[in-house]
């Protein structure tokens, strides 16, 4: 139990995806205008990432793995990932319309995102359990969906701000970034994981 | 090598099957638009509008909650191919233009005083409610003109009038008309009403030569009231364009001669 603690506290806020890993940082730059928009984007990319890596899983240790194939999974992983988000949005358009309102726009734009590979890569690397790496993805999401709504928060305060001219829009965002990931370097040494 | 490939080309295979199955049977219907603006958009899922990619981004446009032009990566062209898309929906189901219901020309409509202000009606309408002896008439200093994105209305002998081929309906002139008596109505009906006034006969008469007094001649000429070509508001006729009169011998019959058989001037004539 405590284990699984701490993989949900290294993947949150110790190796959080975004601030410390620097994955998905297109999405958190995109779509962290609006709190609401913020919020949605984060439970399509937990849904999205617990999935994929279960689903990877299965890929490397029953069919690329025994085939030593291990060196191939990288193009194995965007084949699959793709399809499954693009069939889980059509599946969810048809049996689950509210959760598609909800999460269905923001499926496309991770169907290869680097957050969502990447958690597929670190499970295959680590060679971690069937459980072990669907729960580090969980973890891994809600670290980035937490960063996103933080970050989310600050650009809503920051839209009525008065940068100098030449500083507004993204440039600012950036560095705000930076600085909420100078933060977040706070949390290092918290837990000590592989991860 | 072989295996490789062999297993790649299986689960992409596989995966292509399932998407293609899904797609099929799966499959929801929607407002085509969604598809035809998300095409016209970039693609590029850039979420520089705001929302989350091209396609949330073109349900908002299409759902009406959304204004066109945030796109700063399709920037003019691809605005304009958006607003063709949801435009000419728009106008397929029925094409509505402005009418200004005034023919208070120079000659017949009254000017109680000489205005000399700032020649725009808002300004005019605010100075005692502008120059014209009646207060619901046309002041013609060109608001709705100067508001018009295609240039289609101009003004002729102190009133505006609306060229039918060139307004698209979009309603600017209704909101910035101050007298409030430009009205977008169907561009299929021919016979109009030019007059804004609920006021009782004489009165209208002591303002204006060819206001509407309210004496029903066009209601019973057109099949009476069971018919419902007219509603009333006061002493003023309103024709319903619900049910539009087609019968163009109730103009020549209108004693306030207020009515008219197709209004909309023609910038070519």
């Amino acid at each position: 139990m405590s284990y699984y603690l701490m993989i949900l506290v290294g993947a949150v806020l110790v190796n959080n995806f975004v601030l410390s890993r620097f994955l998905g940082c297109c999405p958190f730059l995109g779509v962290s205008k609006k709190l609401d928009t913020a919020l949605g984007m984060s439970g399509a990319v937990v849904f999205v990432m617990t999935v994929a890596s279960a689903v990877t899983w299965c890929l490397d240790h029953w069919l690329l793995q025994p085939n030593g194939l291990g060196y191939i999974h990288t193009l194995a992983f965007i084949l699959v990932i793709a399809s499954l988000v693009q069939f889980i949005d059509i599946a969810m358009k048809r049996f689950l319309p509210p959760l598609h309102a909800a999460l269905g726009i923001f499926l496309p734009l991770i169907t290869t995102n680097c957050a969502v590979l990447g958690a597929a890569e670190i499970n295959c690397k680590q060679g971690s359990g069937f459980f072990e790496s669907v729960f580090f993805s969980f973890a891994a999401a809600v670290g980035f969906g937490f960063a996103l709504v933080i970050f989310s928060g600050i650009r809503e305060k920051l839209a009525h701000a008065d940068p100098p001219r030449c500083f507004r829009g993204i440039a600012i965002a950036l560095v705000t970034g930076g600085l909420l990931s100078l933060a977040f370097m706070g949390f290092s040494g918290l837990v000590k994981l592989p991860y | 090598m072989t295996i490789a490939i062999a297993i790649i080309a299986g689960v992409g295979l596989v995966a292509a099957i399932a998407l293609a199955v899904a797609d099929k049977y799966l499959a929801v219907r929607e407002d085509p638009r969604i598809g035809m603006v998300t095409a016209a958009l970039p693609g590029a899922n850039c979420g520089g509008c705001g929302f989350p990619g091209c396609d949330g981004y073109a349900r908002a446009l299409v759902a009406g909650t959304a204004p066109n032009g945030a796109c700063a990566a399709g920037g003019d062209a691809c605005a304009a191919a958006i607003a063709k898309i949801l435009g000419v929906e728009a106008t397929a189901t029925e094409k509505r233009v402005a009418l200004v219901k005034c023919c208070g020309t120079r000659s017949e409509a009254i000017r109680v005083g000489d205005y000399n202000g700032i020649c725009d009606c808002s300004v005019a309408a605010m100075t005692a409610g502008g120059d014209k002896g009646c207060t619901y008439g046309c002041l013609g200093y060109g608001a709705c003109a100067n508001v018009c994105p295609k240039g289609a209305i101009s003004i002729h002998d102190g009133l505006a009038k609306v060229d039918k081929r060139l307004c698209i309906g979009c309603g600017k002139c209704v909101t910035v008309c101050p007298k409030h008596i430009i009205e977008l109505v169907p561009a299929s009906a021919t016979i109009h009403v030019l007059c804004a006034n609920p006021d009782k006969g004489p009165n209208v008469r002591k303002v204006c030569g060819v206001g509407c007094m309210g004496c029903h001649l066009c209601e019973k000429n057109s099949g009476g009231k069971e018919a419902g070509h007219f509603t009333f508001q006061g002493f003023l006729a309103k024709v319903n364009y619900a049910n539009p009169p087609t019968d163009e011998q109730i103009v020549a019959k209108c004693p306030a001669k207020c009515m008219s058989v197709d209004p909309h001037f023609e910038t070519g004539n």
